[in-house]
């Protein structure tokens, strides 16, 4: 790839990073509270959150099938979408432990990074814990594919 | 405590966030998941070759916060549990969970339902309601 390419593709990519943070802050997701309000349905019900996810959505959708008109990204060979389409016991238990834990802390992993800057003690307790639970996460599913048919 | 109903700022925020997913489509041709490009640049098996695009997004997500401070003039509300030893068990459960699941509220209910994706929305009906129900618990039985 080209000198501009490579610079075009650092900016398309960091901005994209800015951009998702703005979007997490100003759209509410950035406080726990707000998040945990709006799951919390039998009480002080924030529905904020379903426009947040309907916005994006509005964007994403179209976005994506626009772009995908193409062969290639612009700066990479190719696209890398998920393929699978089977649901697994691991999805759902995955999404169902997630769950939980979004729950209890009102952060997901991109407010939770976003939010590291505003040093707050309970993000600074919370992302290394979402580290450790990742390595973990990425360790049990090592096994499975070293083992080899005997 | 009760949070402010902001539909339009929210939407917009929504807007954003979107954006971002298109542009990383558009450049690199991968989903937006955060939790997929956070977990891919941790041991064990660190993808070196996805290594530099994993930092950049990530010094992206990062400076919204110090630009936001500096344009608005203050922080954004943020209020969060003071009880750290909950946060650390919330940061364990989500992290571990977001990668055995394959994805978390950008991946799976961003990108995955923009991509019309049966696993996404599996997914996204799933971690909503064990979000629910936590809640609720969290709230209304042992907070109650």
């Amino acid at each position: 790839m080209s000198w501009g390419a490579e610079i075009m593709h650092f900016f398309s990519t960091l901005f994209a990073g800015l951009f998702f943070g703005s979007g997490l802050i100003l759209s509410g997701m950035a406080n726990p509270t707000k998040v945990q309000n709006f799951l919390d349905i039998f009480g002080t019900w924030d529905p904020s959150l379903a426009f947040v996810m309907g916005g994006a959505i509005l964007v994403t959708a179209p976005g994506f099938w626009f772009v995908q008109k193409r062969s290639t990204p612009f700066f990479h060979d190719m696209f890398h979408l998920p393929t699978r389409s089977d649901i697994d016991a691991r999805l759902v238990t995955g999404a169902a432990i997630f769950g939980i834990g979004w729950g209890l802390g009102g952060l997901c992993p991109g407010p939770a990074v976003t939010s590291l800057p505003f040093a707050t003690s309970g993000v600074l307790v919370f992302v290394p814990a979402m580290l450790v639970g990742m390595s973990l996460a990425k360790l049990t599913a090592l096994p499975s594919r070293k083992t080899i048919p005997a | 405590m009760e949070t402010e109903f902001t539909p339009f700022a929210s939407l917009l925020g929504g807007g954003l966030i979107g954006l971002s997913a298109v542009i990383l489509m558009a450049s690199h041709g991968r989903v937006a998941g955060i939790s997929g490009i956070v977990s891919r640049i941790l041991p064990p098996a660190i993808d070196t070759k996805g290594l530099p695009q994993g930092l950049t997004f990530i010094a992206g997500l990062l400076l919204a916060a110090p630009l936001w401070f500096g344009f608005i003039g203050q922080a954004p509300v943020v209020t969060i549990s003071s009880n750290n030893a909950l946060l650390g068990l919330a940061g364990i459960l989500v992290g571990f969970g977001a990668v055995l699941g394959n994805g978390c509220t950008s991946g799976h209910g961003v990108c995955g339902i923009s991509r019309m994706s049966g696993r996404s929305m599996i997914a996204t009906a799933t971690f909503m309601t064990t979000g629910v129900v936590t809640v609720f618990i969290l709230r209304h039985v042992v907070g109650g």
